[in-house]
């Protein structure tokens, strides 16, 4: 297993073990090729997801999406967004800032 | 069944330690300096960093000092500072514990201070070494959790797997804490749902609203950079890995710094001040919150890390449980269990569980932690305010 499916309602799944660019990972009995690599513990789209689409994690909303995502796409900071508090990161204090 | 040591008050402690107390920065060095010269694993160093007067650092203070946990105490102070040191040792005394005071501008300085807390400390010490042991079972345990470096793999291996330890526990009747309303923001309405009465899954609301204001205004959710690197995108979905250490069993109320649950059960520890922010974030960092779990009577607490956390804790021991499994390689010296092994395929969340609660069971009966071998005492305690906790919050209370 290498993209782990939470919960029957999830949009996204989570890589259980590192991928590199060009892997291919069974998602709903389709092979996904990896554009990208992908370290433990990160999400990848289950099916397209759409901007402002709410991604679903252990059944429940995490966030919404602030781009659209292919299948198999790494979800994360650069296509979506908290709704509640912004995350930062180490260069966020420098770039509120300057 | 653990053999315990027994308090005047009737509860009980796994460890005996002998606590050494500084109450202003300005005597941390004499009371550091009498504690490595000391060099002994059932030595610890508390205390208190500011000067100015607060009452939530009082209590915990004194929460922390009559800990079960705790044989005995010796207090540092300066002199000047604003903390009640007499109210303290009044406390601990009335508690049946032994207890000494220094003053450095009454004893004579840096130098005769030390001298006099090595030997402060050997008296106390050979009074507590002789006290009572007595027979403890698991279900009277006060059990906490707290994640910290967490990342992806926290919400599906360490923390679920602290779930069922937490469930196994409240079934068997002990008493078992989670805490940071600020990494529950997202969970507050699935947590209600879980709450003994809907008064106390309003509390329980309230307190995760608090969380998310208090956050908003301080500009930071309870987010670190290495959460991000760690594959975790958002607060809430943060919050949803943190959530899952408390298992799944019916939250019996919400407690707060200093308050020991009044009956057995799951309680939530609301670690956020109360009233408009003030005096900075509700936790500088991760062993804040330990010895807030500490102060309201755990006597152990379980630490999951998906990144990698290395603390242990003053008072009372710390488990390390590993979520991921290469940091569990990377760190494999840090850790007491490595949950990782679920996602390598050797391992089931229910015996993960299960090692969880063996460990717990060895540690209780007074084997150390890996932080304790490796010599982890961490202790912070800075400023806060607290009102009294509601009626709604402990709908058990006087049952």
């Amino acid at each position: 297993m290498s993209a782990l499916l939470l919960h029957p309602d999830d949009t996204i799944l989570v890589v259980t073990t590192a991928l590199a660019a060009g892997d291919r990972v069974a998602i709903d009995g389709a092979s996904i090729r990896m554009a990208v690599p992908i370290e433990v513990g990160h999400k990848i789209a289950r099916h397209a997801l759409s901007t402002g689409d709410t991604v679903i994690k252990y059944g429940a909303p995490i966030g919404s999406m602030t781009a659209p995502a292919a299948p198999g796409d790494h979800v994360h900071l650069h296509n979506m967004k908290s709704d509640y508090i912004a995350t930062h990161l180490r260069d966020t204090l420098e770039r509120s800032t300057s | 069944m653990i053999s315990a040591w027994g308090r005047a008050d009737g509860r009980k402690g796994i460890r005996n330690v002998v606590a050494v107390a500084y109450l202003v920065e300005c005597a941390h060095h004499v009371a550091r300096r009498i504690v490595d010269k000391i060099d002994d694993p059932d030595v610890h160093l508390i205390g208190f960093p500011g000067c100015f007067p607060n009452s939530y650092a009082d209590t915990v203070m004194k929460a922390i000092a009559t800990h079960p946990n705790v044989g005995a105490l010796v207090i540092v102070s300066l002199g000047c500072e604003s903390f009640n040191r007499e109210g303290l040792a009044a406390a601990v005394a009335a508690s049946g514990r032994p207890v000494e005071t220094l003053v450095i501008q009454q004893t004579g300085g840096t130098a005769a201070t030390i001298a006099a807390g090595l030997e402060a400390v050997a008296r106390v010490k050979a009074v507590a070494d002789a006290g009572p042991r007595v027979p403890m079972a698991v279900s009277e345990l006060i059990v906490g959790t707290i994640c910290g470096g967490s990342d992806g793999t926290s919400g599906i291996t360490a923390n679920p797997a602290v779930g069922g330890v937490f469930d196994r526990l409240v079934a068997e009747g002990a008493t078992c804490i989670f805490e940071e309303t600020g990494e529950l923001v997202g969970c507050e309405n699935i947590m209600a749902d879980r709450a003994l009465t809907p008064e106390l899954g309003a509390e329980l609301i309230a307190s995760v609203r608090k969380a998310e204001h208090y956050y908003t205004v301080l500009g930071f959710g309870s987010f670190a950079p290495g959460n991000a690197e760690g594959g975790l995108t958002t607060q809430e979905e943060k919050s949803m890995g943190a959530y899952s250490k408390s298992g799944s069993s019916l939250i019996s109320g919400v407690v707060k710094p200093g308050d020991v649950p009044p009956s057995p059960g799951l309680y939530m520890l609301d670690v956020v001040p109360d009233g408009e922010p003030r005096f900075g974030f509700p936790n500088i960092s991760d062993n804040a919150e330990i010895v807030e779990l500490i102060a309201c009577g755990a006597h152990l607490t379980l630490f999951t890390t998906g990144r990698g956390s290395v603390v242990g804790s003053a008072i009372s021991p710390v488990i390390k449980i590993c979520a991921n499994p290469e940091t569990a390689r990377k760190l494999a010296g840090d850790m007491d269990v490595n949950a990782g092994r679920i996602l390598d395929g050797e391992a089931s969340l229910a015996e993960v569980s299960d090692e969880i609660y063996a460990r717990m069971v060895t540690v209780a009966q007074g084997v150390r932690s890996v932080s304790e071998e490796l010599g982890h005492r961490e202790f912070i305690l800075t400023y806060k305010q607290f009102d009294p906790v509601g009626p709604a919050c402990l709908p058990r209370r006087g049952a």
